[in-house]
């Protein structure tokens, strides 16, 4: 008897702690997407965001070969498109690059000691006369048009 | 279709179901590429991005006139650099500006051939030409050297480790190493330290749709028109038609390697 209440008594404090770690895991993400970028404002990323933490190493990967060898751009999981949403530029100083100590990819990585090295090659800020091209197509890929506002007006149709 | 807009335009900041976002994403995405203003959106709709696989249905090319192509021009080369963000690499600290010339990535050279029998002078831009059987591919032990089911060769950087056998290999010196750290990228156009690249026939503007190359561009904008792109595997393309009227002759024919930039008049 007394063994049964124990062991139920540990199972309560078992899943209340697994319930404040993920309160507090959500508290944590929350610094990571940051303030002015484009990503701080829609609900999700392209995946549930425990599948982006886990897996977006798997999924930029995968989706390199198609780019590279198969010349598709219309992935939904694209690194121009991570930096296009998770970017934070104010006005006056342009856009920070993305792997920097304090931005989005930069922060989380350098609290997880992951030396990246994305950005040895790839652009750490939208970047270049079709930069909204590579961004454009991975937004479109997830069924919708982030980089290009309709006018509130209908004027244009 | 302004009251289309409208009604479509109210979930987005209020749709309580995620389903209903996302159907209404897909919507705005058609209504957005179909009728938003010029510009911008013209750009998205003209360049749609490629979804399926190349295929070999197509073999890219270059027809070079070098019967146009003027001495002391280099449109073509700037345009390149530009585009390829080539000319965002600087000079490292202490070198000197003849190991700078050498060392840099250069994508197409500026070439000049003179018969010394006659005198006559051709210039001609030199770029990779993107053989049918390509050495560099052949030598390369990682296999980052590749040549795309659409005839474009170039490297996977992902895969390349450096080791420069497929510039050796080349017998166009068309490749260049990366000697040094780039702070500076386009997004369309990754590159950095460590890894080997050459002209990539805009591989980036073929994925997204678009008709030409920069230096093709940028040619016909210097009023010289020497270069003309298109699918060699297509006979009512311009370069066909251009190939079936004048004569044309590969770079060191004798390699047998079907080269897919050909040249007039040398
Ligand atoms: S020109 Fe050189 S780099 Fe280009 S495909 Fe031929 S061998 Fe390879
Ligand atoms: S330098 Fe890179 S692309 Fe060239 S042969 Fe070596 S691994 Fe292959």
């Amino acid at each position: 008897m007394a063994k049964a209440a124990v062991r139920a008594g540990l199972v309560a404090v078992g899943l209340a702690w697994v319930l404040v770690a993920q309160v507090v895991l959500a508290a944590d993400a929350k610094t990571y997407v940051l303030e002015g970028s484009k990503a701080a404002t829609l609900e999700s990323c392209v995946e549930p965001t425990d599948v982006m933490r886990r897996k977006h190493m798997e999924l930029i990967k995968h989706q390199r070969d198609e780019t590279v060898h198969g010349g598709i751009r219309s992935s939904k999981h694209s690194l121009a498109g991570c930096v296009a949403c998770h970017i934070r530029s104010d006005a006056e100083q342009g856009p920070t690059p993305i792997h920097h100590k304090d931005e989005f990819c930069g922060a989380c990585h350098a609290f997880a000691a992951v030396n990246l090295n994305c950005f040895d090659c790839h652009a750490s800020v939208p970047k270049g006369p079709d930069a909204e091209l590579a961004s454009h197509a991975a937004f479109q890929a997830v069924g919708g048009d982030r980089s290009v506002q309709a006018r509130p007006d209908g004027e244009d149709h | 279709m302004k009251d289309h807009h409208e009604s479509t335009d109210h979930p987005v900041d209020t749709g309580p179901a995620d389903s209903g976002r996302r159907a209404f994403m897909g919507v705005a995405a058609g209504v957005t590429a179909a009728v938003v203003a010029p510009g911008v959106v013209l750009h998205s709709v003209t360049a749609a991005p490629r979804s399926e696989a190349v295929t070999s249905d197509v073999r890219w090319g270059l027809l070079i006139d070098t019967a146009k192509c003027v001495d002391g021009c280099s449109a073509c080369v700037e345009a390149c650099d530009r585009e390829n963000g080539l000319n965002l690499q600087t000079k490292p600290e202490g070198a000197s500006q003849g190991h700078w010339d050498d060392q840099k990535a250069v994508w197409i050279r500026k070439v000049k051939l003179q018969d010394n029998q006659t005198g006559r002078v051709t210039n001609l831009p030199m770029m990779c030409q993107h053989c049918e059987n390509p050495p560099c591919v052949d030598v390369c032990p990682t296999g980052a050297s590749f040549k795309r089911a659409d005839g474009i060769v170039m490297v996977d950087r992902h895969t390349c480790i450096g080791c420069r056998y497929c510039m050796m290999a080349c017998p166009y010196k068309a490749r260049s190493f990366i000697h040094k750290v780039m702070e500076e990228q386009l997004t369309l156009v990754p590159r950095g330290k460590g890894c080997v690249e050459s002209c990539n026939l805009c591989v980036h503007r073929r994925d997204f749709g678009q008709e030409s190359t920069a230096c093709v561009d940028a040619c016909r904008e210097a009023g010289h028109e020497a270069i003309v792109f298109g699918d060699l595997k297509d006979p009512e393309s311009n370069i066909r038609k251009h190939l079936a009227e004048m004569s044309s002759r590969q770079i060191r024919e004798d390699l047998s390697l079907n080269t897919g930039v050909r040249y007039s008049g040398i």
